[in-house]
């Protein structure tokens, strides 16, 4: 009896196991054809602007060119389903992303159609940059753009009668002002899901230190380019400013957003936060009379003696679409034109976004803030370079450890030189 | 001591044990559910992907960059100090709140059913509402400075491991009472009236009575805590994010973050088989050492 069972419970393992392994294994094989016109299936993330494209998806379909169906994913755990679905047979036909680093494991698994460079036309070119890899458009841009800059409040400075800071002398002085006055200077959430927050002031060092042609290479490959002295110069800037409270004691527990770095700022008790533009939207739903006349914005100064120009600008350039190779070429295609129709623009506006077409600048006076609207567009139309957030631009599997790695430096873990180290060994 | 056990070959013929087929749709759950993914995860773990290409053979790979990757020492030893914690401030609390539960006091049954309450709440509701009432700016430690001082509880190593602690306990010493509180009222009587003829007091009649009866329910409780504790996700998940830094980056935790962040699952399936090692080791070893596996009573000889 016991013989029996145990052969059979041999077999049975060795049947369940290679069942499980062949599902999994499964989706790798070749995707199905495109076919000239037929349906779509479009994954988008939740969130305001989704009635601005089902708007467009709904006039799409009722001009015969095809069918596309949108799917509504809630933010949390999308881009787990994405690459679930991506590598499976339920693969989309087109998707909503954040552009660099997080296409590249797709176009290397050949799972993205190169689209026509004739759409390149009808956008800002610094958005563009995200939606490329390795020189081939994969994305077109879907939504507003989202630059990160400095928040200030108003009124905390006009109390202290001084201004916003056009250079980082400037900042180094606002910090000694702001802590004299027991305010803290800049509001951070550096609890360790919100890292990503400490992770632009390291980028908008690195860039305003070393220009944008550092991270340039890294993205591309180069990984050894984190050893170059910029890099080491803007880990001993953070331990200053994080050393001269800068950021205040408490940071390692703040969270980003209400109850955390936006209501510090505007119940007064940072001056200062440097945040991408949502913040603006973040301020309007906690603190409506806070954003209408409380809320100052200014670029990120700039670095002196630093080679990279004041100017640049580091952020989300924009979110994507793209296609996959089971998309119907044509209807896809066709439907990707309707990203930069004035209807479109126009809606994205009245959300409070503001599009990176080269046809948003005249729309902008129809936004809620127009002036909000314009200093944003005019910062990233005028921008030489948009530096993509890093840890989007080089994907989650560099990019959450350099989180990690960041955390680390901000709380004193480890100090600039242990950090230039762990970086560089990130990548093998 | 001598116990009679039913031999299989002294029963009559009919009265023979059922036949291995009535196992069978047991078996095959227990295979499909827990064997076959088990296996799975193993192979898993001599590959790399990424779960978009196929699983890329790899051999050892994954263990020998196991065995020098300072994050997962890191890791297990957070593991070990959050067990150990636990198990420290929940034990001593559950016996003491369940024996107390077991008795006929004045008001007691209303007084358990409020311990009881934060066993009601699930870990999501109970880690965001402890991660309000612990910030620094917003929390209780900026109302109450004489009791926090200047310090950051979420915001340090030792902080955010004591929260952890001090959150999980609160969450699952009612748990454990409950079962104390089960076994404390099996006791008979008989012993501590025997006890109290004899003149002991409460305490002696407590650490000589009360404990020694528990035996069995403190090897079953402290399992649980063991099993729990090293599985334990999703409050590190919602309280501290494994942070500061990677201070509270326990190995479910860690093991998460390379599968789900990363999308490193074959490393992730080496930390997850490392993981079942563990656990199947430390219940084994609980089992053996406190002599569990022996199946004796507590009541034995009475």
């Amino acid at each position: 009896m016991n013989r029996v069972s145990r052969r059979w419970f041999l077999t049975t393992a060795a049947a369940a196991t290679l069942t499980v392994t062949a599902a999994g294994c499964g989706s790798s094989g070749s995707s199905t054809s495109s076919s000239a016109t037929g349906s779509v299936d479009f994954w988008t993330l939740q969130d305001p602007t989704n009635s601005v494209q089902k708007t467009a998806v709904d006039s799409f379909n009722s001009t015969g060119k095809g069918k596309v169906s949108m799917s509504v994913i809630a933010s949390d755990g999308y881009k787990d389903k994405l690459r679930t679905g991506m590598g499976s047979s339920k693969m989309p036909g087109m998707f909503f992303n954040w552009g660099g680093g997080s296409l590249n494991d797709f176009v290397k698994a050949g799972k993205l159609v190169t689209l026509d460079t004739a759409l390149e036309s009808h956008f800002l070119p610094s958005a563009l940059a995200a939606g490329k890899v390795d020189g081939k458009l994969v994305g077109i841009p879907c939504r507003g753009t989202q630059p990160v800059f400095l928040f200030y409040n108003k009124k905390v400075f006009a109390d202290a009668g001084v201004e916003p800071p056009k250079t980082y002398a400037d900042l180094q002085n606002l910090v000694k002002v702001f802590k004299g006055k027991g305010i803290t200077p800049f509001a951070l959430a550096g609890n360790a899901s919100s890292a990503w927050t400490e992770l632009m002031w390291v980028e908008y060092l690195v860039d305003r230190l070393a220009g944008p042609e550092l991270f340039d290479k890294i993205q591309g490959g180069d990984w050894t380019q984190w050893k170059d002295p910029a890099v080491l110069k803007t880990a001993q800037m953070i331990k200053e400013l994080v050393d001269s409270g800068a950021f205040g004691k408490n940071f390692g527990s703040v969270s980003y957003g209400a109850g955390g770095t936006s209501t510090l700022l505007n119940k007064g008790k940072a001056a200062m936060v440097l945040m991408g533009s949502w913040e603006y939207a973040v301020q309007q739903g906690e603190a409506p009379d806070f954003a209408k006349s409380g809320l100052g914005y200014v670029a990120f100064p700039g670095v002196e003696g630093g080679k990279g120009d004041a100017a640049n600008v580091v952020g989300n350039p924009t979110n994507y679409i793209s296609v996959t190779t089971t998309a119907p070429k044509d209807t896809a295609a066709e439907f990707l034109k309707t990203t930069y129709s004035d209807s479109y623009v126009q809606g994205l506006i009245e959300k409070g976004e503001v599009p990176v077409t080269t046809n948003a600048k005249q729309l902008l006076a129809k936004a809620s803030d127009p002036a909000y609207a314009t200093f944003q567009f005019d910062l990233v139309s005028k921008a030489p370079s948009f530096t993509q957030s890093w840890d989007q631009a080089l994907g989650l599997t560099l990019g959450t450890p350099l989180l990690t790695e960041i955390q680390k430096l901000f709380n004193g873990q480890s100090t600039p030189e242990q950090f230039v180290s762990a970086v560089s060994a990130i990548k093998k | 001591m001598s116990r009679v056990r039913v031999r299989d070959r002294a029963a009559p013929p009919t009265l023979e044990r059922p036949g291995v087929a009535w196992a069978v749709p047991g078996l095959l759950f227990f295979l499909v559910f827990a064997v076959a993914p088990m296996v799975g995860v193993l192979y898993l773990s001599l590959t790399h992907w990424d779960g978009l290409n196929p699983p890329e053979f790899t051999g050892l790979d994954n263990w020998s960059r196991f065995l020098g990757d300072s994050q997962v020492r890191q890791s297990t030893l957070a593991t070990g100090v959050l067990l150990v914690g636990n198990i420290a401030v929940q034990a001593p609390i559950s016996i003491l709140l369940g024996v107390w539960a077991a008795g006929s006091q004045r008001n007691r049954a209303v007084l358990s059913a409020i311990f009881f309450l934060p066993l009601l709440l699930s870990t999501a509701a109970t880690a965001i509402m402890w991660r309000q009432l612990l910030d620094p700016n917003f929390g209780l430690p900026s109302k109450f400075d004489w009791l926090f001082g200047s310090s950051n509880p979420l915001g340090t190593q030792q902080g955010a491991v004591a929260c952890l602690v001090l959150v999980t306990s609160w969450q699952f010493i009612p748990f454990h009472s409950l079962l104390y509180q089960g076994a404390a009222r099996s006791i008979p009587h008989t012993l501590y009236q025997a006890a109290e003829i004899d003149g002991a007091g409460r305490v002696r009649q407590f650490l000589h009575i009360t404990l020694p009866q528990l035996r069995n329910t403190i090897i079953t409780s402290t399992t649980f805590m063991v099993i729990g504790g090293l599985t334990a996700f999703d409050i590190v998940l919602l309280l501290t994010n494994g942070g500061p830094g990677t201070d509270t980056s326990i190995l479910p935790f860690s093991m998460y973050q390379t599968a789900f962040r990363t999308y490193d699952y074959g490393y992730a399936s080496a930390i997850a088989s490392f993981l079942l090692l563990l656990a199947t080791g430390a219940s084994v070893l609980l089992t053996k050492l406190s002599g569990y596996d022996k199946m004796s009573s507590t009541l034995e000889g009475l």
